[in-house]
């Protein structure tokens, strides 16, 4: 059971305060995209073994949905952030680069 | 035979005697002793019958890795089954049973299982029962459902009676257990200021150490284990737990325990089991090795037992396992359970010892007792059957057809090694590795499972580790490292006597012919034995844990915590391969079994989950409400008057709606304020129509679909003024739907003003509906509830009869219809008003079932029952509710692919039997011919069905395919078995087309 820092409330806490929300930075495709790219945000879905950028939410707490940059493989948590941006910001990319040399970067 | 020594015992109390049963027999012990203990004291070798061939066994080790002495403990709401005797501690009127075995322990008929081994070899499962397919059902498993197994369930009308809680627990450091090395590590971690937490899992500290005779700074363990323990009350940062095994370690430092609270003192206040939900910073694994068996032919024999647990008998409890005993080892340990056998007055035949030579300290010490020691030389066989007899001996190397001596004696101590506990360091992904010298797998520091901060968070000390010899420098190291700080030099000493390294020994004689492999039981609790690997490996099994499956070596509840190395050792030779390049099986939690309760906790009955009371959910109960649970909630299904059938309720309450006067409770339906310079926009995203439009005082019928265009939930919208809207959702969807624009508002759209409150238990809502629904309310007088001044589909706010109230003209049953929100502090005041006034009009309450019957009869659909989540707006024939001036809302791309608009697809009819009968719940349209999965074909299925009071016949609606293109026609629902029953399709509404009822 892991535990995160919600980035909103600063709380940190058990995961079942929390409930995953699957794969972050999906780009919306609506009425009018093609098929490929509404395929892709619907159904796609990335599941790295390592690097991992995954939605959250804060549900028994203040209720925000957050973040997180975790690897999967070792259940390291690199940084936790507001979910109000379309990629991970620069001090998350650093913060895994740090840990993670090898890794390819945000794609 | 077995029997209590007339001196010694550290940890029994000779002066409280323990009066217990075992199979109705009464039996006496002492306090302290385990039930295991007290069975031999009374010469009950023989415990229980084998798995598979029904094989009289006795008991093997004396921990918690014991397969073989399994009981059933209790009677009635407190029987057990599957209890290890020997962590079960004795008390007064325990009464404990063997299973396994028919008729009795003694005499067990399907023992003839032992006779044709051959037959139950690995996998016979699928090679033997095959044909006649039919005998599978009939013949075959209900015969080896009643040979197989262990324990018996508890009762079907057994409750357990006993408390069980859980409870959170935090430190930076957590010690799993409480011997030598975990005590040391625990004070060490504690003396450097870190918040530490011990737990033991027997009732008793200091582990091994005093039986094997340690020395700790020139002194006995056990002065050093009890001054120890002392410091560590002492000290406030440390809290110490005996009868607490840590069962299992989860990410991040997760670890649950399992406290036996009263196990050992029932019928106290206190509870059972507490689960303990650690958050450790750091853990460290004490958890030491456990013996390994040998393998030779009848190693099962009752009197068989690990050459470790026989000391612990003696030492421990003062019983003797036999009157003559023999010695079988690979390794200078063993020859400790001699000396200590030889000294409590017991006859030590021979130790066998299968190395070349044995000149180490202890052989040393033994032979200079006059133990005969014989070198070289291994068991041929054991003989005798529900307990030892004697041993036939063979040269080690040999094929073991002829034996070079043969000895006589009722107790055989085995060992075969010793194997570190990596139990826990391995649950969350510890990697281990292989030891040259000690033939074993240990933890490898330099993989430990990682942390949230990528660092490990286990560490290991004592046997746990790998430390056979001395372990407080390597614990004290641990725990300061646990601490944070860099590890100095340790404060104690332990001392042992060396030992010469082991000689590997996985099948006794190494060469033996397979009569004597197939007597060589690996894993005792499932009837694993040596020739069963072997063939499994010779059948092409290479994976560990395939093998594992085919053959279920390590599957039964011990886990297989003694059979696991041995049985891989014989799959590596079998494969011709090192043991670590065949690796282990999984470890999983929890270490050993621990109880349903404790995993429930508190969590039963009432308390299972939350229940959700609507304001007015008392009124119900006090009058015939039939409860139903919807979601949380509850709501009632009817009103049953005094000798009233449910049926005839429901139809009651629908026809009293339809020509009179009913309230329906409401109050769960979702209420979601939607505010803020966006919310139009954004509910016009939300919804497939516009809400944006929409006046203030109007109220407006909505879709909400998700991102593949399904339909996911409806209602209605008011809006309150130019910045606010209600939303209503179906009952039990607000919490889901209020998650919904949350994750939309913060995660996409963040940058619209948009709020967003949950009010759905702050108001109370009452629904009057039916022709008289106006008059009543006009009686309550306050508000003017006119046609003209509040039409259908609009709404007001004002007091009604002294209650605050937003009174909306909406109408879920086609009558006349007012839906009341009330504070919910003042529900049951308005309702019981309400039903005051009414009275002489005949009011009455109608539940679920009539609210269903009432909206089926006017076609409305209901979330759930009319949609599956593969439903779009346009089956249902709603197409009026998707808007077609809007560029964009969710789901309108997922409606424009191909499926959604293939005109094949299943739309929503009306259905009509032709003999007015009711057609069964979800029945299926069938036509002739097979799919391509050779099933009957379909063209449709019933999603809702009732008997309506009104027109007094059966109605029902259905998605069929092309269905609103072939009204008129007949088609055929599959019944019970092969019949048809027979109904037309028709317009799914059945009742007052025009809606002239509603809009009055």
């Amino acid at each position: 059971m892991l535990i995160l820092t919600c980035p909103c409330c600063g709380v940190t806490a058990e995961e079942t305060e929390f409930h995953g929300g699957g794969e972050a930075h999906l780009k919306r495709f609506g009425p009018g995209s093609d098929d490929a790219d509404y395929e892709s945000y619907m159904f796609s879905r990335k599941n790295p073994r390592g690097v991992h950028f995954e939605r959250w939410r804060h549900v028994y707490g203040c209720g925000k949905w957050f973040l997180a940059a975790r690897c999967t493989m070792t259940l390291e948590v690199f940084a936790t952030y507001p979910a109000q941006t379309l990629e991970p910001p620069a001090d998350v990319i650093t913060a895994i680069k740090s840990k993670r040399p090898e890794w390819e970067g945000f794609v | 035979m077995s029997h209590r020594l007339p001196n010694g015992g550290r940890l029994i109390a000779r002066g409280t005697p323990r009066n217990f049963t075992f199979n109705g027999k009464s039996m006496s012990g002492f306090a302290g002793d385990t039930l295991a203990a007290a069975l031999l004291a009374n010469d009950q070798i023989l415990l229980g019958r084998s798995f598979k061939y029904h094989r009289p066994r006795g008991v093997v080790a004396s921990g918690a890795e014991e397969p073989n002495a399994l009981m059933e403990l209790g009677t009635g709401d407190r029987f057990e089954p599957n209890q290890r005797a020997t962590t079960t501690e004795l008390f007064d009127g325990l009464t404990a049973a063997s299973q396994n075995h028919w008729p009795s322990l003694d005499f067990d008929v399907l023992a003839v299982n032992n006779l044709v081994p051959q037959f139950l070899t690995a996998g016979f499962y699928y090679k033997t029962f095959l044909r006649p397919r039919a005998f599978w059902k009939h013949v075959y498993e209900p015969i080896i459902r009643r040979s197989a197994g262990l324990g018996r369930a508890p009762a079907t009308n057994a409750r357990d009676t006993d408390r069980y809680e859980q409870i959170y627990g935090f430190c930076d450091v957590l010690v799993i257990g409480g011997g030598i090395a975990g005590l040391q590590a625990a004070l060490s971690a504690a003396q450097a200021g870190a918040k530490v937490v011990l737990w033991e899992q027997t009732a008793h500290w200091g582990g091994r150490a005093p039986v094997d005779g340690v020395e700790i700074d020139g002194k006995p363990a056990d002065d050093w284990i009890k001054s120890t323990l002392q410091t560590l009350e002492s000290l406030p940062n440390v809290q110490i737990r005996t009868r607490c095994m840590g069962a299992g370690v989860h990410d991040h430092g997760y670890v649950l325990g399992y406290e036996r609270i009263t196990d050992h003192a029932p019928r106290t206040d206190a509870p059972r089991h507490r689960l303990w939900r650690m958050r450790a910073g750091k853990i460290i694994t004490a958890t030491g090795a456990i013996e390994r068996p040998l393998s030779f032919a009848g190693n099962d024999v009752p009197g068989v037992m690990l050459a470790s647990a026989m000391r612990d008998y003696i030492v421990n409890y003062a019983v003797s396992p036999g009157k003559v005993i023999v010695v079988v080892t690979n390794n200078d340990d063993a020859y400790r359970s001699a000396i200590t056998a030889h000294e409590a007055g017991i006859k030590v035949a021979a130790v066998i010892d299968a190395r070349s030579e044995a000149n180490g300290a202890l052989p040393g010490q033994a032979r200079a007792l006059g133990i005969r020691v014989l070198t070289g030389q291994g068991v041929r066989k054991v003989k005798g059957g529900k307990r030892v007899t004697g041993v036939e001996l063979c040269p080690i190397d040999s094929d073991g057809k002829t034996q070079s001596e043969a000895l006589d004696c009722d107790a055989i101590a085995m060992s075969g090694g010793w194997s570190p506990v990596v139990h826990l360091w391995s649950h969350c992904g510890g990697k281990l590795t292989w030891d040259e010298t000690g033939h074993f797998f240990r933890p490898d520091p330099a993989r430990p499972p990682l942390g949230a901060d990528g660092a490990g968070f286990v560490l290991t000390c004592g046997s746990a580790h790998g430390d056979l010899g001395a372990v407080l420098a390597g614990a004290h190291a641990a725990g300061q490292s646990a601490a944070g700080l860099t590890a100095t030099d340790a404060p104690a000493t332990d001392s042992l006597p060396d030992e010469a390294p082991l000689e590997p020994v996985w099948i006794m004689p190494r060469a033996a012919d397979y009569d004597l492999r197939m007597k060589m039981w690996l894993d005792f609790q499932n009837d694993v034995k040596v020739s069963d690997v072997q063939l499994a490996a010779r059948e092409g099994y290479q994976s560990v844990e395939h093998t594992k499956r085919y053959t279920t070596l390590g599957m039964a509840t011990d886990q297989g915590k003694l059979s696991n190395i041995n049985g891989l050792a014989v799959l590596s030779d079998a494969l011709g391969q090192p043991i670590p390049a065949t690796g282990t099986t999984t470890f999983r939690p929890p270490y050993t079994p621990i109880s349903i309760g404790a995993i429930a906790g508190e969590a039963r009955g009432s308390t299972f989950q939350p229940l959700r009371k609507s304001p007015i959910h008392d009124w119900h109960d006090a009058n015939g409400a039939d409860w139903e649970p919807v979601g949380q909630w509850r709501r009632p299904y009817t009103y049953l008057r005094a000798g009233e059938k449910r049926h005839d309720a429901v139809n009651r309450e629908v026809k009293n709606a339809r020509e009179n006067v009913a309230l329906l409770d409401a109050s769960t339906l979702g209420k979601i304020l939607v505010s803020g310079p966006d919310a139009g926009r954004f509910l016009d995203m939300l919804y497939t129509n516009m809400m944006s439009t929409l006046k203030p005082g109007k109220c407006r019928y909505g879709l909400m679909c998700n991102e593949n265009g399904f339909l996911m939930d409806d209602g209605v919208v008011a809006r309150i003024d130019a910045q606010s809207f209600l939303v209503h959702t179906t009952s039990g969807g607000a919490d889901r739907i209020h998650a919904w624009m949350e994750d939309w508002l913060q995660c996409e759209w963040w940058d619209w003003k948009v709020h967003t409150v949950n009010l759905t238990e702050q108001f109370a809502q009452i629904a009057v509906v039916g022709p008289k629904a106006r008059q009543l309310l006009e009686r309550l007088g306050g508000m003017d509830l006119s046609r003209d001044t509040l039409p259908f589909m609009e709404w007001a706010e004002g007091r009604l009869g002294g209650f605050d109230a937003r009174v909306f003209r909406i109408s879920f049953s086609g009558e006349l219809s007012f839906e009341i929100a009330v504070p919910a502090s003042q529900g049951r005041a308005f309702w019981e008003r309400l039903m005051a006034e009414g009275a002489d009009m005949g009011i009455m309450p109608y539940g679920t079932e009539a609210l269903h019957i009432l909206r089926a009869e006017k076609g409305f659909i209901m979330i759930g029952d009319e949609t599956d989540g593969t439903v779009i707006p346009q089956d249902l024939n709603l197409n009026w509710a998707i808007s077609k001036k809007k560029d964009d809302f969710l789901g309108k791309r997922g409606m424009e692919r191909e499926a959604m608009i293939d005109p094949k697809r299943w739309k929503l009819v009306g259905l009509e039997t032709l003999d007015g009968s009711v057609l069964p719940h979800a029945a299926l349209a069938v036509v002739p011919g097979l799919n391509a999965n050779k099933q009957a074909r379909t063209e449709g299925r019933v999603t809702s069905t009732y008997y309506s009071a009104t027109l007094g016949r059966g109605i029902a609606m259905g998605l069929v395919e092309r269905g609103t293109d072939r009204m008129g026609e007949e088609i055929s629902f599959a019944g019970q078995g092969e019949t048809r029953i027979k109904a037309r399709i028709v317009d799914p509404v059945f009742y007052d087309k025009e809606g002239a009822k509603q809009n009055v």
